[in-house]
């Protein structure tokens, strides 16, 4: 047994001379005023300063000390990162740029409702008015909705480091479980969004117990007849967003076959994924009504 | 420690705070705004739900530091708010409430759904209450009370 005043004493955090209890390990905080000076900054504390734009995750993380960060760069108040542009056949999203904004329809959709259908399952409002696409892209919880849906639309992000830009498409930009293609210099500056065309259709479907939980299955197929682009993919896969790419196949051509059975044949080729009896079948289950979504 | 100068319920604040410090802490221990409560902390109970610049936020999940310069509405800050007053009128009369510790956080994201036009169903309004966690009540007298909140709303302003 512990006392309850141990209990709490663990609970709460030390008690400071001031009189404020505090749960987060201590940090510096610089608010950049660009993002060349963030970049500079990151670079300069390289190993010890983390980037910060909603802090949805972070901020958790560093409440249960999870994450402890010698200085946070705050960057969600940069313009040049907080909208989204029209580029013809593509849109550009800011890195800063809400889950909320983007469930309101704020800016420009190259999704044709996919992504502010997405974002309205993504936590809880209170969240996604200052969670970021960027933040999330940037972090790549296994089980986070934009990774998936960002490989599905074949988007990229424009990345800002040292040495300049450049650009990772999404199908590459996350490697594992919050492991990404990311140097620890870089920063996540915009996402680039191809178009879908008007006779695109999308499926989404994500499974979790309670609404705005992290997905427990997390489907999401694309069909864009017109540029020839068809993709099938699984979220909260015990890794980085899975292409089903048997089950893409079959949707390119029109979905005449046995989707369950193009599904089961993707599961079983990703071995490496370790999904028990449980998770299969949600998976299964999640991306056999995304088809359908689509096929519909 | 850094220097923050931002807008507390409509009044003006300055303060020097570790940035550390989360926006929940600095409302209830160095402000006295303890209507403003805290669960879990990281993000998944909603009783700590403010508004920062009009929009629902969690305060755990919000350094102090990074509110310089915005505006912040807590519970204690919606006298004549005709929304939040209509929905204290109807979480009393339909009984939304028993130990009262998710209810502050609860107005907010109410008013926030009804404002958005987001309470137009019982369904909508689970959904959207997920967020917000309440142990005693089951949620039904919750859901009413939103909802008649709603439609009374909606009645005075067809159109908003």
């Amino acid at each position: 047994m512990v006392q309850f005043g141990r209990i709490r004493g663990n609970l709460r955090g030390e008690r400071q001379a001031d009189g404020t209890s505090m749960k987060a390990p201590a940090v510096d905080y610089v608010r950049a005023r660009s993002l060349a000076e963030a970049v500079d900054l990151l670079a300069e504390h390289r190993g010890e300063a983390r980037v910060i734009a909603g802090g949805q995750s972070l901020v958790a993380m560093m409440n249960l000390r999870v994450a402890s960060p010698g200085l946070l760069i705050d960057i969600s108040r940069l313009p040049e990162l907080s909208s989204a542009s029209d580029d013809g056949d593509a849109v550009t999203v800011g890195a800063c740029v809400t889950h909320a904004a983007i469930e309101d329809g704020r800016g420009a959709d190259p999704s044709r409702g996919l992504m502010a259908r997405v974002a309205a399952t993504l936590a809880y409002r209170a969240i996604r008015t200052r969670g970021t696409i960027g933040g999330s892209l940037a972090l790549s919880d296994p089980a986070a909705e934009w990774p998936a849906v960002m490989t599905a639309l074949d988007a990229e992000v424009m990345v800002c480091g040292p040495g300049g830009r450049r650009s990772i498409r999404c199908s590459e930009l996350t490697t594992g479980i919050f492991e990404t293609k990311l140097a620890a210099d870089e920063i996540i500056e915009s996402v680039h969004i191809p178009k879908l065309s008007a006779d695109a259709r999308w499926g989404y479907l994500k499974l979790c117990r309670k609404s705005g939980e992290f997905a427990n299955a997390l489907a999401v197929a694309v069909v864009d007849p017109t540029r020839g682009h068809s993709r099938v993919v699984l979220g909260a896969a015990n890794g980085a967003p899975l292409v089903l790419d048997n089950t893409s196949r079959l949707v390119s051509e029109g979905g005449r076959g046995d989707i369950s059975g193009a599904v089961a044949i993707d599961l079983d080729r990703a071995a490496n994924r370790h999904f028990d009896e449980f998770q299969r079948n949600l998976h299964a289950v999640a991306t056999t009504r995304a088809v359908r979504q689509v096929l519909q | 420690m850094s220097a923050i100068r931002l807008q507390i319920n409509g009044a003006a604040v300055t303060d020097d705070v570790p940035p550390r410090l989360s926006l929940a802490d600095f409302l209830r221990e160095r402000r006295n705004l303890t209507g403003t409560h805290l669960g879990c902390e990281h993000g998944v109970c909603g009783a700590c739900t403010v508004l920062v610049d009009g929009e629902p936020a969690r305060s755990c999940l919000m350094l102090a530091v990074a509110c310089d310069e915005r505006e912040v509405t807590t519970i204690e800050g919606f006298a004549g708010d005709p929304a939040i007053e209509a929905l204290r009128r109807n979480f009393h009369r339909h009984h939304a409430l028993q130990c009262g510790f998710c209810t502050p956080a609860m107005l907010i994201t109410a008013r926030d759904l009804i404002l958005r036009q987001r309470a137009g169903s019982e369904r909508e309004i689970r959904d959207a209450l997920a967020g917000n966690i309440c142990r005693c009540t089951g949620y039904t007298n919750i859901v009413t009370a939103i909802a008649e909140t709603a439609k009374e709303i909606g009645k005075e302003a067809p159109n908003a």
